[in-house]
């Protein structure tokens, strides 16, 4: 298992330079002078020149990447054009709040598909399974930024049972909640039920019939557990849709997490923040998606035993 | 039979969004800029049946004309996506060695990006624009195409017919014409319409942030965005946009899931 983990985490070196040096060039495809377009064309020269200074930009690109990279090593992303605060300071104050929204997030939609998808696998071809496919196919297609401001005109505007917008209590957390984890809920419900029905073929799910187990029995310590390996895999890959879904999410509900820093520094032009958030963000996904192997990798020895394929 | 009606549905659908796209400027009752102060943000009527937004303009025809920023972008993301993936996917597959492996690298990295956030970003760099967006989709688009294209070579290319297509002097564009492609095809058909579907939504997803189709132009994600400030005395501006969005993804996924059954009988 140590030699698997190792491999990964080695796999993973080359990955993280890539975004990293992406990230860095982000500024550069900036058409146009960047530090024009940060500061307005009405700025002063000598405050434009300071700019251009504190970024590097009037140094060579290869001395700015270095400074880059050296500055990543140390934890600094540069500072905030607007409130020249540290860039790692103000990510690491917003991030509990996408934290907690996406867990709870990831909580909506493993409460709706597990047990929806279980149902409509135990049931299937019955008006429950029905049902829940179309639902199913229904939170697939409806996009985020439709069902959250539906969200909004029902339970706050119309019944006005839960705040519109903002941070605070569990009320305020259950519309972004929902709304991030419908896509997910969906994704989740069709793998549950096609994983169990998949399993309950098993000819050791015969065996464990013929010796007479009751049904639920056979369903809940034989078929579900074997199931769920893929599911998880699945959690651990959506993971990227929320991260990525929470950036809309979070700009609908005012949900002052990362998504939101991301959108409020694309509107105020302040791209040491806008990269920051942007490395943060997809360093949180590649990490997320190691832990997802390596827990697969667990979960079923086969994985870290075989490649995963000619695609792997 | 459940899911050849949905596929049914679905190819409707599609066929009924991209019409409507192509024909709108003749079905739109009203031009999609004209404006009316006089009605601005009333709801439904007969003379406007989905209502007006904060400039009088006519819901249902800027609808009708927004499906044009839709279809563009589906066929054109797609299509530009799908030729570099196959291009990039059949050098990797065939060249195999360093090229492969630094193709395939390339690829993890631009994976290492959750959903939309490189496109988010390419636009946030590039300016907001219908081009840009187009551009940031197609940047990350053709990876799904180029995976799949090498992983079907990669198993086809030691099957006896190519070997034997190989040993009767075919050369390597030959038998990627002519004996892989035609295999791949209906993997890659799958792929595509889901493709149209997330591209359609992903512009949507941008233009509802304000960084894809820039106004006048009509854009389903964007009247999402404006009637976001006036859910309060016009929902209607936040439904219905929403609706037509909603039915077309559905449309696309609903006739990819159907292809996928329906070639997987085909294959069996």
């Amino acid at each position: 298992m140590s030699h698997y983990i190792a491999k990964r985490i080695l796999l993973l070196i080359p990955i993280i330079l890539g975004v990293v040096t992406l990230v860095f060039f982000l500024v550069h495809m900036i058409p146009g002078d960047p530090v024009e377009i940060m500061m307005g064309e009405q700025a002063q020269a000598a405050d434009k020149e300071a700019l251009r200074h504190e970024l590097r930009l009037d140094r060579p690109v290869a001395e700015q990447y270095r400074v880059f990279l050296s500055g990543l090593v140390r934890g600094e992303l540069g500072r905030s054009i607007h409130s020249r605060e540290a860039v790692t300071e103000i990510i690491l104050k917003r991030f509990p709040a996408t934290f907690i929204l996406t867990l709870a997030a990831m909580m909506v939609a493993l409460l709706i598909a597990i047990p929806i998808g279980i149902l409509s696998a135990t049931k299937q071809y019955s008006l429950m399974d029905n049902a829940s496919m179309l639902f199913a196919l229904i939170g697939i297609s409806m996009p985020n930024f439709w069902l959250g401001p539906l969200l909004i005109l029902f339970f706050s505007i119309r019944l006005g049972w839960l705040p519109v917008s903002g941070i605070g209590g569990v009320q305020h957390l259950i519309l972004p909640a929902v709304t991030l984890g419908m896509g997910m809920s969906a994704i989740l419900t069709r793998m549950t039920r096609s994983s169990i029905l998949e399993v309950i073929r098993e000819q050791y799910i015969v065996t464990a019939r013929a010796k007479g187990l009751a049904e639920r029995v056979v369903l809940f310590k034989h078929a579900l557990k074997n199931a769920l390996i893929p599911v998880i895999t699945i959690i651990g890959l959506q993971f990227g849709a929320l991260l990525s879904g929470s950036i809309i999410t979070e700009t609908i509900f005012s949900w002052p997490g990362i998504g939101r820093l991301l959108i409020q520094a694309i509107n105020q032009r302040d791209y040491p923040v806008v990269q920051g958030t942007v490395l943060f963000i997809s360093l949180c996904y590649v990490l997320v998606n190691l832990l997802t192997d390596l827990l697969y990798g667990a979960a079923d020895p086969r994985i870290r035993v075989g490649g995963r394929g000619a695609d792997a | 039979m459940r899911k050849h009606r949905l596929a049914l549905i679905g190819l409707i659908i599609v066929i009924v969004m991209t019409t409507v796209a192509a024909l709108s400027p003749y079905v739109a009752p009203y031009d999609p800029s004209e404006l009316d102060l006089a009605g601005n943000l009333s709801g439904p009527t007969l003379s406007h049946p989905l209502g007006q937004d904060k400039l009088g303009r006519d819901i249902l025809s800027r609808i009708l004309y927004g499906a044009q920023v839709s279809v563009k972008v589906g066929t054109v993301v797609v299509g530009i996506s799908l030729s570099v993936g196959l291009l990039i996917g059949s050098l990797s597959g065939y060249a195999g060695g360093w090229i492969d492996e630094i193709i395939m690298r390339i690829i993890d990295i631009l994976q290492a990006f959750p959903g939309i956030l490189l496109a988010i970003a390419m636009t946030a760099v590039l300016g907001p624009s219908l081009n840009h967006v187009i551009f940031a989709l197609c940047l990350t688009g053709w990876v799904g195409y180029a995976r799949l294209i090498r992983g079907q070579i990669l198993t086809v290319r030691e099957r006896e017919y190519v070997q034997a297509a190989r040993a009767l002097g075919a050369g390597p564009l030959r038998i990627l014409m002519r004996h892989i492609l035609p295999n791949t095809l209906a993997p890659i058909i799958v792929e595509a319409t889901f493709g149209c579907a997330s591209a359609i939504l992903a512009e949507a997803g941008l233009s509802f942030l304000g960084l894809g189709t820039q106004p006048p132009t009509p854009s389903w994600g964007s009247m999402l965005n404006e009637g976001s400030h006036f859910m309060l005395v016009a929902p209607h501006l936040t439904i219905f946009p929403g609706i037509a969005i909603m039915l077309v993804v559905m449309g696309f996924n609903f006739l990819g899931d159907g292809l996928r059954d329906w070639m997987d009988v085909q294959r069996n």
